[in-house]
């Protein structure tokens, strides 16, 4: 099992295999009898099926099977729960456009894809609404859901502040858009066992959702996913589709594999919500907060609820006595909704972090030292002490690398020809979690280690990490230890999200070792060898081939006597040109306070991968619909623009690396969220300093630097 | 499954006579365009006649025009040396358009017969006359952000993508076409058509007939030529509005002068007026204002691209600026 293509210990584990094709992903795998699921969809937005006319379709060549919700097999979970969540295949009832109404199941994947056009149904239409920003208006009569309203202080204090500032800020719905389209293959063997190979953030999870609906033994149910061609957030529930393919299965006693189209990733796997936010900042003359209001409102579908953290930062991330906060979700007729990267934390820094920029400059004050000075001792909104914070260092390391003294206050003073010159800056922050997890180590007397766990690796190295933790405690060389995750049938472990992962499943693997050690050292006294010898010496000595050891491992108190966040600070340096408006981001710096760095190269590609995925929100990427109709009209890769490398400038990462005295043994913070969040606002900053114009509708495309004045 | 026959052939004569056949056939050069057609159900061809082995690659120096062939690669022609020296403009417009990968195996055929990009003219399930003729026009009143400000009708309001072909206009290239008969040639700038009331139309191709090759006359334009795209992001996006310009100065008077404009009309908008409002005047900043106001007089926008009203004349002050600027 030894890895020879690792060149230092810090290299990626699985890089070698990602780059040669070896890693295996979902839809690669080959099962005997294979046949391919292609997907009917809906092209009302809202409504009935009055008529589904299959058979056309199933006389197809290759065709074996429709499935839809006239001859769909039982799933017994759906009699039992309550309206949501969504049922596939359940009614007739149609919530948005693109809605999976059939799956087609053929011998081949054309042929299934032929036949699905043939499938024609006629449909009961009725009135909807996609359109957000007009929701929110026809909403303010109706009771809204959301989450409790937040006050500290005095409600709205800003208003009667010295100096005020308030401002509306639009973000649109953003498509996750993986390299790696969504899917799922399902084989439904007789007496109910069930394989699937799935793209999923949570094996476990997926196990559960597909028990839950068939109501199955969980044992029954493999979940296997080793390698995820990337999630974002999408692949952290078992989508309706997927339910469908293990439908199918279960009804032709085959299996069957659906991939999704590029264009049906916009419709039924989720995005992150469109959102409409007010901030209103009070401040003294000096440049003290006094008061902060975030009202918030978030796309949700009419089906399920989605709701997410946006006005979380503003309860804590500034030193205010007198905070209220606001969110609510307005539901339109379009797919549900589901956490991106940075998830509901990155819409609200947008709002807030734009919005403390905009009082930095009504104060004339840099927006650094504004920040600087409303820097909080403790967390405010629960009265905690923070467990580990350095933001200040990490503003000195930021402002340093980027050439922060070359900014002027004054907009639009650095000018090179048609291009004018800006400096932003923002911060990015998300609780720092800890879970439950179980990890199960085997310690062999060949000097290797195999450590297993029922985590997911959707990219950021998960097993390099595990093995970087373990490698440090035993003192193995990273080559000869494996860490196995993407399988159901190890030690559980919770879904990949949340930037939890590497807190909650490292903390296992730390307890592994610890134990597995002191059993060590046990042996070697029992045995009379020194207490430093070799564990290969001291198993050979005893005649043992390996020894293995299960532990699970959860926060404890300190969770509540802390608070704990991860942070981030990114500092951009942007030119505009006057005449076309494009933006260019010229130098990029983010510097990471998250605790220990346990896995140097991987945690510096989650920075770099945030910053990216940054720039797209900050400038390019927005999912269009067109409201008459409710369908996207910028369904692919070729308008739907996700940054390319011509638009990424020189990234640098830095990392405070101080060990988190209280979250984990290891002090490491998660990151894959904080590399994101906020990101948008330094970039909109930025634009602001180098011309003035300060826009508060993502994405920043031309025509509004054009038109805003 | 939707069969259709493929054919190869070697020759352009026997690729005409396969198309003269059967009605419902059509060439595939590089497939960059026309496969993802028939994948989103726009186009369903019986038969594909794949005509990359028919011996049209050639780019060469003949007299005093340059000669390529319909079938070289975006690629080949923005990276020869040839090319380079006579047409920099043209190695500018094709490096600008699609991505590395798109341009190796797309041709100049293929690029001047790419439909456009709109969306509704992709999505069978909503309204475009262009696609079915009648059924109306989605963009009109939907998301017309990428769309044409210039010689548009009440029928279709869309842009032809291409960068290539803006860089054609302006260098004055002559089309060569054949069918069964003979050839027959068509300034580049007649090739493609207006919307008008048959938006189902590009351009002036007959059903008979094939692109052959390219003819540009070598010019003094090589200096200061600059091609300037606009878009939402630095590479892989099609233009908000392009325009290509060309000077040839001399004495400080502009002797000769090249503009047309992409993305801003149903064909490549080749600024005539402005061009001959700039022709034997300085190179000033002040005329390249006066030349951008003339070039919009007739523009009208469509609510989402009306920022283009502002954009494109910036862009052509900015592209002669720049074009000037180059020592
Ligand atoms: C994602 C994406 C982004 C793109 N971005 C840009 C861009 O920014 N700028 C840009 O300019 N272009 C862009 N393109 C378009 C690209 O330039 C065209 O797809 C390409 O030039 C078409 O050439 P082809 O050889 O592949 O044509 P094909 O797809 O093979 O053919 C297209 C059409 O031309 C016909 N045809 C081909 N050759 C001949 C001939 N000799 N005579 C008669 N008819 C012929 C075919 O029958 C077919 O109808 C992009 C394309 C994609 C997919
Ligand atoms: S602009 Fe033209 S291509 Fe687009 S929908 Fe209208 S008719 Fe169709």
């Amino acid at each position: 099992m030894e890895n020879q293509f690792l060149r230092d210990e810090n290299d990626r584990v699985d890089g070698i295999y990602k780059v040669t094709g070896k890693a295996k992903y979902f839809a690669e795998y080959e099962l005997p009898g294979l046949t391919y699921g292609v997907l009917v969809t809906s092209t009302i937005t809202k409504g009935k099926i009055l008529s589904l006319d299959t058979k056309a379709a199933e006389k197809a060549p290759g065709v074996i099977s429709v499935v839809s919700h006239l001859n769909k097999p039982s799933a017994p979970g759906y009699e039992q729960e309550g309206g949501s969540p969504f049922k596939i295949f359940y009614t007739d009832k149609i919530f948005f456009n693109g809605q999976p109404i059939a799956i087609v199941v053929a011998n081949t994947f054309e042929k299934a894809t032929y036949a699905a056009s043939l499938v024609k149904a006629t449909y009961a239409k009725e009135e909807f609404n996609t359109d957000f920003e007009k929701a929110i208006g026809d909403a303010k009569a109706k009771k809204l859901q959301g989450q409790p309203d937040y006050k500290r202080g005095i409600e709205n204090a800003y208003k009667t502040a010295e100096v005020q500032i308030e401002a509306k800020y639009h973000l649109p719905i953003e498509t996750h858009n993986p390299m790696e389209l969504h899917g799922i293959i399902a084989d439904w063997r007789p007496n109910n066992q069930v394989t699937v190979y799935a793209k999923t953030q949570g094996v476990k999870a997926t196990q559960g959702t597909i028990a839950n609906v068939f109501k199955i033994p969980i044992e029954n149910i493999q979940v296997n996913s080793e390698f995820v061609g990337g999630g974002f957030g999408m692949a952290l529930r078992t989508w309706p589709v997927e339910i469908a393919t293990v439908m199918a299965s279960k009804h032709i006693g085959k299996p069957v594999k659906l991939v999704i189209t590029r264009m049906q990733m916009f419709t039924m796997v989720g995005n992150r919500p469109a959102a409409v936010q007010t901030i209103g900042l009070g401040a003294n003359k000096d440049g003290t907060l006094t008061g902060i209001t975030h009202r918030a409102f978030g796309e949700t579908s009419v089906y399920e609820n989605f709701t997410e953290g946006v006005v979380n930062m503003a309860k804590f991330m500034y030193q205010c006595d007198n905070v209220n906060t606001q969110y609510f979700v307005v539901p339109v007729d379009l797919g549900v909704p589901i956490w991106m990267r940075g998830p509901g934390e990155a819409t609200g820094a947008f709002a807030l972090e734009s919005a403390i920029d905009e009082m930095a400059h009504a104060l004339d004050m840099d927006p650094l030292e504004f920040r600087i000075k409303n820097d909080p001792e403790k967390d405010q909104q629960r009265n905690k002490p923070f467990s580990d914070k350095n933001i200040k260092e990490a503003y000195r390391i930021g402002s340093q690398k980027i050439g922060w003294s070359e900014r002027k206050n004054k907009p639009g003073s650095l000018i090179d020809g048609q291009w004018k010159m800006g400096y932003g800056v923002s911060i990015g922050v998300f609780n720092a979690n800890r879970g439950r997890a179980s990890v199960k180590g085997i310690l062999k007397a060949d000097g290797t280690l195999v450590l297993q766990s029922a985590t997911s690796d959707i990219g950021p190295g998960t097993g390099t990490g595990m093995t970087l933790i373990a490698s440090k405690l035993l003192g193995i060389p990273v080559n000869k230890i494996k860490f196995e995750l993407g399988d159901s049938s190890l030690p559980p472990a919770p879904s990949q999200g949340g930037s939890a992962t590497l807190s909650t499943v490292g903390s296992a693997v730390n307890d592994v070792c610890v134990s597995l050690k002191s059993t060590i050292a046990e042996l070697a006294a029992n045995s009379n060898m020194d207490a430093t010898s070799n564990f290969v010496e001291v198993l050979k000595k005893n005649n043992l081939p390996s020894i293995e050891v299960t532990k699970q491992s959860q926060a404890g108190k300190e969770r509540d006597d802390y608070s704990m966040y991860s942070f981030s600070i990114h500092f951009v340096k942007v030119k505009v040109h006057s005449l076309t408006g494009v933006v260019k981001v010229d130098k990029i710096v983010s510097v990471g306070d998250s605790g220990t760095i346990v896995s140097p190269k991987t945690a510096r590609s989650q920075m770099v991968g945030g910053a990216v995925g940054g720039v797209g929100m900050a400038l390019t990427e927005e999912s269009i619909i067109d409201h008459r109709y409710g369908r996207y009209i910028n369904n692919n890769f070729a308008d739907y623009h996700v940054p390319v490398n011509a638009d990424i400038p020189e990234i640098e990462v830095h990392f405070i690396n101080k060990p988190d005295p209280y979250i984990n043994p290891m002090g490491a913070k998660g990151m894959g969220e904080i590399a994101l969040i906020g990101f948008s606002a330094a970039v909109a900053n930025a634009v602001f300093n180098a011309t003035g114009k300060r826009i508060r509708t993502l994405p920043i495309t031309p025509d509004k630097i054009l038109a805003s004045s | 499954m939707i069969n259709f026959q493929y054919l190869r052939t070697t020759t352009a004569k026997s690729a005409i006579a396969l198309l003269l056949k059967d009605k419902n056939s059509k060439f595939i050069a590089g497939g960059t365009n026309l496969i993802d057609l028939m994948k989103r159900g726009v186009t369903a061809p019986e038969k594909l006649i794949d005509i990359n082995h028919v011996p049209l690659k050639q780019i060469e120096l003949v007299g005093d025009k340059v000669i390529i062939g319909a079938l070289a690669s975006n690629t080949a022609v923005a990276e020869n040396s040839l090319i380079k020296e006579k047409l920099p403009l043209l190695a500018m417009a094709l490096n600008a358009g699609a991505s590395a990968q798109l341009r190796n195996v797309a041709t100049v055929g293929g690029n001047m017969m790419q439909r456009t990009r709109c969306g509704y003219f992709y999505d069978i399930e909503m309204p475009c006359n262009k696609r079915q003729p009648g059924s109306g026009c989605g963009a009109i009143g939907g998301f017309n952000r990428m769309h044409a400000i210039f010689g548009t009708s009440d029928k279709c309001i869309a842009v032809h993508p291409s960068d290539m072909c803006v860089a054609l206009t302006a260098l004055d290239a002559v089309v060569v076409l054949a069918n069964a008969k003979g050839e027959r040639k068509i300034l580049f700038k007649d090739f493609h058509r207006l919307a008008g009331d048959t938006p189902q139309l590009d351009n002036n191709l007959k059903a008979d007939e094939m692109i052959i090759r390219l003819e540009i006359p070598i010019n003094n334009l090589v200096k200061n030529s600059h091609y300037l795209k606009v878009r939402d992001r630095a590479s892989y996006a099609f233009a908000l509005v392009s325009v290509a310009a060309g000077l040839e100065i001399s004495n400080n008077k502009i002797t000769d002068v090249r503009l047309t404009m992409g993305g801003v009309a149903h064909k490549p908008w080749r600024l005539t007026a402005s061009e001959n409002f700039l022709k034997g005047k300085e190179a000033t900043v002040e005329n390249f204002e006066q030349a951008a106001k003339l070039a919009m007089t007739d523009a009208k926008s469509f609510g989402e691209n009306d920022f283009k009203l502002q954009m494109a004349p910036n862009s052509i002050i900015e592209a002669l600026t720049v074009a000037k600027s180059k020592a």
